[in-house]
This record gives structure tokens, sequence and C-alpha cells, in this order.
């Protein structure tokens, strides 16, 4: 298979369609394309954590049964909550024989699913797969000057077992901008939540936990935070919209980190999203501007 | 009206043990689940004092706000130096009033307005947690 299958899930096909388009440039020019998983359904959104829900898992037992009739034994997703809800399934019925069995029974019109695919993230799979040099080496508009600050949020490093880096102190995110030129500030909110999905019920809740997170990253000295999901995008946007003008957050700019990268790795500036774009012609310095 | 006049309270405990798969009994009170926890101010009882109450079965946790306010983050499920999982009592006590159907959420509360500008990943995580 000349590429990697990915799982799309809900969001990558309405709200952030921005974040799949700039993750499919990255990887057309990285020479890994995502090849859509066909008849991919809903992950089931959140990991159920009680013991005996087995029903919620069977949304993603059917993804990795739809994996290998695909031929393949990996799924990557972009999607931090997609890759969380996926892979700690995926945990579960592998190491859960029992789950499994109930799982497969319970899907008569189904193959049984016998375990054993591996979850990834994109994250992942530009460190372990691609590497940060052929990352570096296909960066034709280095991202000199600009300031990142890598929003991790929770369900990318938490829990341990599918964190795709250290659960406290990841540098993932960190280490693919370093390797296209740009600065990564630190902050001290990467990891917080930003009051999720929350923002239903409790929108104040949700708005202050965001605020707080932008408020870190401005303060020291983001131009852009980066983000892994498209949920926290959306808190993190409405904390913008609705308190821009505090504290000096209103010359941030909220972005999918595929964004940066693909705008590193060559994407026409309009194709960017309008904020991204001005904070990229505002601090990037270009040679030779296409 | 407080829920616990409609939620059996019976064993407590031993019910959130058994959906969360946890030992309430290996927490010692050092309160680092309730130092890392982000949600603290909105709770009404702080994380380390719910697993407390669990571990006195007092029937009175079922009226506490902090199992809806938690949103899963796994701060404290992290940093557990016992390797409580606390998120999963939460879950748990979750659990026990949904499957008496007695949802936290309504969605023909929220406005046409609201729902339009919620993503769908909101929506679904959210009625996943708090409806039944």
């Amino acid at each position: 298979m000349n590429g990697i299958p990915y799982f799309p899930g809900c969001s990558l096909k309405d709200t952030a369609s921005e974040f799949e388009n700039s993750a499919f440039f990255v990887m057309e020019k990285l020479g890994l394309p995502l090849i859509e998983l066909e008849r991919w359904n809903c992950c089931g959104t959140v990991y159920s954590l009680t013991a005996d829900d087995l029903m919620h898992h069977i949304a993603s037992v059917r993804n990795f049964i739809r994996t290998r009739e695909m031929g393949a034994d990996e799924l990557v997703a972009l999607c931090s909550m997609c890759y969380n809800t996926l892979a700690r399934v995926a945990r579960r019925v592998d190491s859960d024989g029992e789950a499994r069995d109930k799982i497969n029974a319970f899907m008569d019109r189904e193959i049984d699913y016998d375990g054993g695919i591996k979850v990834r993230h994109l994250l992942d799979v530009l460190r372990d797969r691609i590497g940060w040099e052929r990352i570096a080496d296909a960066a034709t508009r280095p991202l000199d000057g600009l300031n990142v600050a890598c929003y991790y949020g929770c369900t990318l490093v938490r829990p341990k077992d599918v964190s795709v880096d250290d659960s406290e102190n990841p540098t993932v995110m960190a280490d693919a901008f370093d390797a296209v030129g740009a600065s990564v500030v630190e902050f001290p909110f990467a990891t917080e939540c930003c009051g999720t999905y929350q923002v239903v019920d409790r929108p104040d809740l949700s708005l202050e936990r965001s605020y707080r997170v932008l408020r870190s990253a401005a303060r020291a000295g983001a131009d852009v935070v980066a983000t892994a999901c498209p949920l926290c995008q959306h808190n993190l946007e409405r904390a913008l919209d609705k308190l821009g003008e505090h504290d000096g957050i209103e010359n941030l700019a909220i972005a999918y980190f595929t964004e940066p990268l693909a705008a590193a790795l060559g994407m026409e500036s309009d194709k960017l999203p309008e904020g991204l774009r001005s904070v990229l012609e505002s601090r990037v310095t270009v040679e030779g501007d296409a | 009206m407080p829920r616990t006049k409609t939620v059996s309270t019976v064993n407590l405990c031993a019910r959130v043990e058994e959906l969360s798969g946890e030992n309430v009994f290996a927490c010692y009170q050092c309160g680092m689940c309730s130092a890392g926890c982000p949600l603290t101010e909105e709770m009404d009882r702080l994380p380390s004092q719910v697993i407390r109450g669990l571990q006195l079965d007092d029937p009175t946790l079922l009226d506490s706000n902090a199992m809806w306010v938690c949103a899963s983050c796994l701060a404290c499920e992290v940093r557990c130096p016992k390797g409580v999982d606390l998120a999963k009592l939460m879950e748990a006590l979750r659990q026990i009033m949904l499957r008496n159907a007695l949802d936290n959420v309504s969605i023909d509360e929220l406005t046409r307005d609201q729902i339009r500008e919620l993503p769908q990943i909101a929506l679904v995580a959210n009625l996943r947690k708090k409806t039944g």
C-alpha cells in the first residue's frame, strides 16, 4: 500500500476540513499519502470508562474491521479525540479476550475482529515513520521568526498507555515545528484541559479554561497556538472571539498543527485560514516568496 | 429535590468499584488529584473528597456536582501515586445516575442557534457523558 490508512471522523469532514486538507498536503509532500478508510463510521467520540460498557466500543471495532478489510494493520487519526478513543478500544480488546469475544458475538454481520490493529496519531507517524530530518529537508518555506505554542490538551497525552509522548512534558509537536524552522515557546498550559464538551451545557466553564490557555500562550510570546483537536480548536477560537480584546490575546492565531506545517512545505497562502496567513505574513522572513 | 431520594445509595462504594474496576481503598488522601484538577473551583467537593466519600459510603455523594463538572481530562489519572483512576470513579457515579434515567443535560433545552454553533464533536461527546 502506497500510503497509510486514515480515519477521518466527523469533524474532519465538516468543521475541521482545513485540518484534513492541510494534513493531506503535508503527507503528499512527505511521500506517505493518507488513504481514507473505506466505509468508516464514528469512533464513539469518547472512550467509555465503565468496565461493563462494551456496547460503545463497537463503533471503534467496526473501524478496525474496515482496516483489516483494506489489508492493513495500522490506522492513523488526526483528531486527537478520535485517536484516544480508537487507541483505548484497541488496547481494551487486545488485552481482554472475553470482551473481544462478546463484541464479535454481538456483531453477527461482521467478520470477527482478531485484534492487533495499531492506532497511530499523525504526530507519531511524522516522528517515527517520516523523521524530523526528512521534514526539515521538505520545508521549502521555513517558518523562521514564527513563535508557536504547541497545545496538546488532554487526549493526545493521557492516559499514559496511549500517549503519543511523555504525558507531562510532551515534545513531539514542538519537534515538528523545530524541524521546519519555527521557534517553539514553552507555556505551562500546554497539556491543560480546554473545557472540552462542557461547552455545550457549561459554556462559561469552557470559556474560562480556554481563555487561560490562550493567555498563557500569549504571555509566553506565541504568535500561533497549534492544536490537534477540533474541539480544542473550537473552544480556543470561541475564547478568542469572545475575549479577544483582553490581555493581548487578540494577536494570536489558532491553527491545526498541520496548517503551519503545510505552509512550511509550500502550501499556497490563499489556502490557509486568514488569521494564520496574516501572522505568517507579518512574522515569517521569506526568501523569494512565491 | 435531592436526587438521592430517587436513586438507591445502598452499597454505593461497592457498586462504583464494580462499575469502574478500581480499588477505592487504595487512595490514601494525598490530594494530588485535587491539586492538579483544572475544574475544582466549579465543584462543590474536591475530587479527593469524592473518593473519601466513597470510602465512607457517603449517601449524599450523588447530590454533588463534581461528577458532572469532571471532564475526564485525566490530569488526576496520570498523577495519582497509588494508580487510582479517578476519572473511572466519576464515570461510575455518572452511570449510576444515568442508568436510573436521570440525565444531566437535555438537548431540548438547547436553542437552535446554540446547536448550530456547536461542532458535532462537542454535542456527541457531551450527550455521551451526560445522558443515558
